[in-house]
């Protein structure tokens, strides 16, 4: 059994060192196809194990690889906690990853780093199984900077762009202030725990549940908010939210089928996945669950917002998975933890379809992003406009799609939850849905309907994209359609999750919920009783009347809310203020402390200062030795007299 | 061929008496020779070190592969040697790195080659023997002696202003040991031997162990270097060719650290739990405060050296926190991966540094320039090289799966069992260290080809593909898999934290 977990992390590995050191040996078809065996193999073992642990009902694996230290009396293990959880994970990962690998032989056809490339996706598949299949926090860790790292290596995969390579250096330092946060909550799980195990440590949560700690002399803290809010702020490096999320929408410079893989399917779900395997833990902090519904909440709001003013067609998708990132850490605060994961497996399904799509679009369009240059691409590509119909309804949440049941759940479930801020979250989430209706058929109107506006050149070579290409849109398109029904039942009210998620009976508004709950039908006509359902519609028809309608609308908009528009095309002013006070802040730091501390007092001062000293000393020194007899002779009298009047007057 | 009883003394006088044949085949007569011989002294030294490593008993405390000889009978002075866990990796780090640093000068040195390798060779023998001293007068002989060699490689192959930094170097270091020796000939006078292990028994009052630290402490903190006597540290590097900054960075400092694990903290473990804020203090200063310094440095080799002290402060902090452990939390459980991950990070930093100022000097070598401004792009023509020093910023950085993080790893860990704001500014390290380093990084290999000059560059050859290589390889096994490194100074450092716990007072 340990033998098909291990195959399944190690086949992308292989991979990828395949690709990665000997891509001329085996060639750009070599470097694909080695990759791709691997992800298969992962893939297809992956299905197995999710037979076996949900259907056939092999208990939860939990074990360990190999002994990485042992240092005073604790012992750090490579291991592996295969349950229900994780083996949803890990289905994901790998269908995700082997749609993004197949689209990429089209879409990176024409690339000279082809099998760099492939070498950098397959890696980044092994690092992402190996951080959803560990059994302790320091695996946790391994696969949370390993995935950081791919995604740096991808972001600046065309490392000749001032854009990119700005972009990568950015992603790396943003989700670093989130790991020193990160790696703060596992030093102080440590100290308490003694171990890093998720067994050891879930088993023993409850006995630290009152514990208090005074870190800031004075001011109690209890010592599990100290750990969840220090675990959160890494999840918020990660998975973008609020005020970390300002790398992902730079990191868009990376080839658009990595936007797909990483910057919207899987790695930014890590902080969610990562949050719900810790549900043990945040289930005895109100304080932190507050935290996090809050942020999210801001998150799901505020970044909606900026997706409507974007005309880059990757960064008004990019600005939709902050704000549905924003939706998953909604439930995870509202402790609706498989409300989180649901929507974290929809969301991978249809946002990839959707940034494929637009990968689809860009290629048609000989890599213009601009939406203001596209329109009525229906009638060219006939299988992508479908397929991106399909990811933008999902998205929405238009009733019956994937996508409804899973963000419907988490704005009933944060309706039923009692946590302070749950109110204002409510609201956000709410508002959130028409935003979101809003900036997604904003761009799938301007993109597929109304006035070609593209040149001619362009126009005269638009067509389809290549099977390569449009046969993972087709398959993502099927979950994006349909794993919200089948799906909703066991893992939202079902015991899907088993003892993968632990959730306190005050905490537990997916109980509440599942009492009233009859199937996805009744679902859907439940939903069509609540308000989400019509906000949806609403922001849909208000798309189509100001951007098919009547476009003068949208311009005069902008003229008319100045400010407004300029807030939101800044994004709020947070890229300013980091460039200045954090960037420049820690530059002009280091360049006083090196220009006036080392140079000038340490280095001047003292050192050189002691060097002067001497050579003064021994340059007075010197005047005394003049050669002259007579100078010596006059200053041995006066030695004399004194020493004879000292011993006289002794 | 050889007993393991004259193991250490065959570790140390093959590569000095190999250097002074090298040195007999004159200056530029037949530097091919003159290679060939020190090539094959460094491996054969590199070689007849691995038994230390495979057949060190890993359950006891006790010094192994010992030998003793009287000296100097008047004084009782002995030629005593012998390895525990603290020196035995740290003489395999020696063997390991020499090898490169030979490897590395073969084709860069072009004139006085025989010199060239003869002092790298000479001075190898050197510092294994500070490693594996039991008698202090004997530590003290090798450890000012190995000053010379390093003294000439910098002076005589280094940049333009290397005069002004090889006499900072040398006057820094040599003030720093002369309080050493008073400390030394003190303890003398009270224990009757020279011999290290007798200090460690020897009885001391709170004011005697005061002093003796801070004797200590001045010789051991330049060497480090610990700020603030740090700054003849950045001078030396850049003045330094390739192998000396190798050596220096990845050897030389490791010094100072062994000097706290060897003298301050057993022979004076009273002062060490009185003076420890000192020491975390000046740690701390080192990650934050130099961190900050290495961000805006122009030159890559100043940004480095600064990095390095950086990155030294975690061996200085990982060693002091045994106290405030205790302080804390009642028990010295901590204390032990304090001290196990300064060592992890000592001998890591001699990967990690020692890969980077080989990766600068390939580019040296190529376009005669350290300034960051004068390069980008160098992706563009160097891919294979590209790859390697991303991989050995990424260690600098300390991401986990190389070495470097394993050692920093341990050090947060234990730290914040002393207190939770040092472990804070400790782990700042993971946003400046990667600041710097990535930034060099993109600045330097990533962008547009800057100028003709880059778009000339060739890729690594094979000798420096096997140096690199050879280093990659050691940063993610120990990276990968660390336990065969730890393991084997389990007991030592056991055996220690009991005895600083008894302030001896």
């Amino acid at each position: 059994m340990e033998n098909i977990y291990l195959i399944i992390a190690l086949a992308p590995l292989i991979g990828a060192i395949a690709a990665g050191l000997f891509g001329k040996q085996i060639g750009r078809a070599g470097a694909h196809w080695v990759t791709i065996i691997g992800v298969v193999i992962s893939f297809a073992l992956s299905i197995l194990v999710f037979k076996q642990i949900v259907f056939d009902g092999t208990p939860t694996f939990n074990g360990a690889v190999y002994t990485w230290l042992v240092s005073d009396g604790i012992t750090f293990e490579i291991g592996f906690l295969i349950d229900e959880l994780t083996s949803m994970m890990m289905l994901v990962v790998t269908f995700v990853s082997l749609m993004v690998h197949i689209y990429s032989i089209g879409y990176m056809r024409d690339d000279p780093g082809y099998q760099r490339f492939f070498s950098y996706i397959s890696l980044f598949t092994f690092s992402m199984l190996m951080l959803v299949m560990a059994n302790n926090f320091l695996q946790l860790f391994f696969g949370w900077e390993a995935v950081g790292l791919v995604s740096y290596l991808l972001i600046g995969f065309w490392f000749k762009r001032e854009t990119a390579i700005y972009a990568n250096l950015k992603a790396f330092l943003v989700n670093r202030v989130g790991d020193f946060a990160f790696l703060l909550g596992i030093a102080v799980i440590l100290m308490y725990f003694n171990s890093l195990d998720y067994a050891d440590v879930f088993g023993a949560s409850g006995n630290f549940a009152t514990l208090t700690v005074e870190i800031i002399p004075g001011w109690e803290w209890s010592v599990m908010s100290l750990i969840c809010i220090l675990l959160f702020i890494g999840a918020m490096g990660k998975s973008a939210q609020v005020p970390l999320h300002v790398w992902l929408p730079d990191s868009m410079e990376g080839p658009t089928p990595i936007s797909a893989l990483i910057h919207a399917a899987t790695m930014v779900t890590a902080g969610v996945y990562m949050v719900a395997r810790m549900s043990p833990l945040f289930e005895h902090s109100e304080t932190a669950l507050s935290f996090v519904l809050v942020i999210g909440a801001i998150t799901a709001l505020f970044m909606g917002l900026l997706g409507l003013v974007q005309n880059d067609i990757k960064r008004v998708v990019a600005y939709s998975t902050l704000s549905q990132l924003g939706y998953m850490v909604v439930a995870l605060g509202a402790s609706a933890y498989a409300a989180g994961l649901f929507h974290l497996m929809t969301h991978a399904f249809f946002k990839a379809l959707l940034f494929l799509a637009a990968g689809s679009v860009i290629i048609a369009m000989h890599h213009e992003q601009d939406i203001r240059k596209m329109g009525g691409l229906r009638k060219y590509m006939p299988v992508t406009y479908i397929t991106a119909l399909i990811g933008s309804l999902a998205l929405i949440g238009f009733p019956g799609f994937s996508g409804f049941f899973s963000k419907d759940a988490i704005i009933e479930s944060v309706g039923h939850s009692d946590l302070a801020g749950s109110t204002f979250a409510y609201v956000c989430v709410l508002l959130g849905v028409f935003v979101t209706a809003l900036y997604t058929f904003r761009m799938f109107f301007l993109v597929f309907h109304g006035k070609e506006r593209m040149d001619t050149h362009t126009r005269s070579h638009l067509k389809e994209s290549p099977l390569v290409v449009t046969i993972p849109l087709i398959l993502l398109a099927i979950p994006s359609v349909a794993i919200g029904a089948l799906a909703i039942g066991p893992m939202l009210f079902g015991d899907y999750f088993g003892n993968s998620l632990a959730v306190f009976d005050e905490h537990n508004v997916l109980a509440k919920m599942g009492e009233t709950f009859t199937g996805a039908m009744g679902f859907v006509l439940h939903g069509m009783m609540t308000p989400a359902v019509y906000l949806a519609l609403a922001g849909l028809g208000t798309a189509w009347f100001i951007y098919m309608k009547k476009p003068q609308i949208a311009a005069d908009y902008k003229e008319n809310y100045q400010t407004i528009y300029n807030m939101l095309v800044n994004a709020y002013g947070f890229d300013k203020f980091n460039d200045k006070y954090f960037a420049g802040g820690a530059r002009q730091i280091g360049m006083v402390l090196w220009q006036v501390f080392d140079a000038k007092i340490i280095d001047g001062l003292v050192v050189n200062g002691a060097a002067r000293s001497v050579s003064w000393w021994s340059g007075f020194t010197r005047q005394m030795q003049s050669g002259y007899l007579y100078h010596y002779a006059f200053s041995m009298i006066i030695g004399l007299v004194f020493l004879i009047t000292w011993i006289f007057l002794a | 061929m050889f007993s393991d009883l004259s193991l250490l003394s065959l570790l140390i006088w093959l590569p000095i008496i190999g250097g002074f044949a090298v040195l007999a085949t004159g200056a530029d007569k037949n530097p091919g020779l003159a290679k060939l011989i020190s090539l094959a002294v460094a491996i054969l030294t590199f070689a007849a070190s691995i038994p230390l490593y495979t057949s060190f008993d890993l359950t006891t405390a006790n010094m192994q592969f010992e030998e003793k000889l009287s000296w100097i009978e008047a004084f009782s002075i002995n030629y005593h040697l012998g390895v525990d866990g603290f020196s035995m990796p740290l003489i395999l780090l020696t063997t390991f790195t020499t090898v490169l640093v030979v490897i590395s000068g073969w084709q860069v040195i072009q004139t006085k080659v025989a010199q060239y390798m003869a002092a790298f060779l000479i001075m190898e023998g050197l510092m294994i023997g500070v490693f594996a001293s039991l008698d202090s007068i004997l530590f003290y002989v090798f450890w000012e002696a190995m000053l010379i060699p390093m003294f000439i490689i910098i002076g005589k192959w280094g940049g333009e202003k290397r005069v002004y930094a090889t006499i900072k170097f040398f006057l820094y270091t040599f003030l720093g040991s002369v309080f050493m020796l008073i400390a030394l000939i003190y303890m003398y006078n009270k224990a009757g031997s020279f011999s290290i292990l007798d200090f460690h028994d020897l009885q001391l009052s709170m004011t005697e162990q005061i002093y003796i630290f801070l004797a200590f402490l001045i010789a051991f903190a330049v060497k480090v270097p610990m700020w603030p006597v740090h700054t003849w540290l950045p001078d030396a590097h850049v003045e330094a060719p390739t192998g000396g900054s190798v050596v220096l960075a990845a050897i030389m400092l490791k010094m100072g650290g062994y000097g706290f694990l060897r003298f301050s903290l057993p022979i004076t473990p009273g002062a060490s739990a009185e003076l420890d804020w000192l020491i975390i203090l000046l740690s701390l200063i080192a990650v934050v405060y130099i961190g900050f310094v290495a961000l805006v440095q122009q030159d890559m080799k100043k940004l480095i050296a600064y990095s390095s002290i950086s990155h030294m402060g975690f061996v200085t902090l990982g060693f002091f926190l045994a106290f405030s452990i205790h302080d804390n939390t009642g028990s010295m459980q901590g204390a032990i991966m304090g001290i196990e991950g300064g060592m992890i990070q000592m001998i890591s930093h001699g990967f990690v540094s020692g890969a980077l100022f080989l990766c600068i000097g390939v580019m040296y070598d190529r376009m005669h320039s350290r300034q960051i401004a004068d390069y980008g792009g160098v992706a563009n023509t160097m891919p294979w090289f590209a790859a390697f020093i991303v991989l050995f910023a990424m260690a600098n950085a300390g991401l986990p799966g190389t070495s470097a993080f394993v050692g920093e790893f341990m050090v947060i860990m234990a730290s914040v069992k002393a207190n939770f704001w040092i472990a804070f500014l400790a782990a700042t390290t993971l946003i400046i260290g990667a600041a710097y380093t990535l930034w060099m990084v993109k600045r330097v290999i990533f962008g547009e080809v800057k100028n003709d000059k880059v778009a000339k560059l060739k890729d690594l050859d094979k000798r420096e593909f096997i140096v690199l290589g050879s280093l990659a390889f050691m940063v993610l096994l120990v990276g990968i898999w660390p336990n065969p490194l730890v393991e084997v100074m389990h007991v030592t450092v056991e055996n220690l934290v009991e005895h600083i716990a008894d302030p001896k007072i």
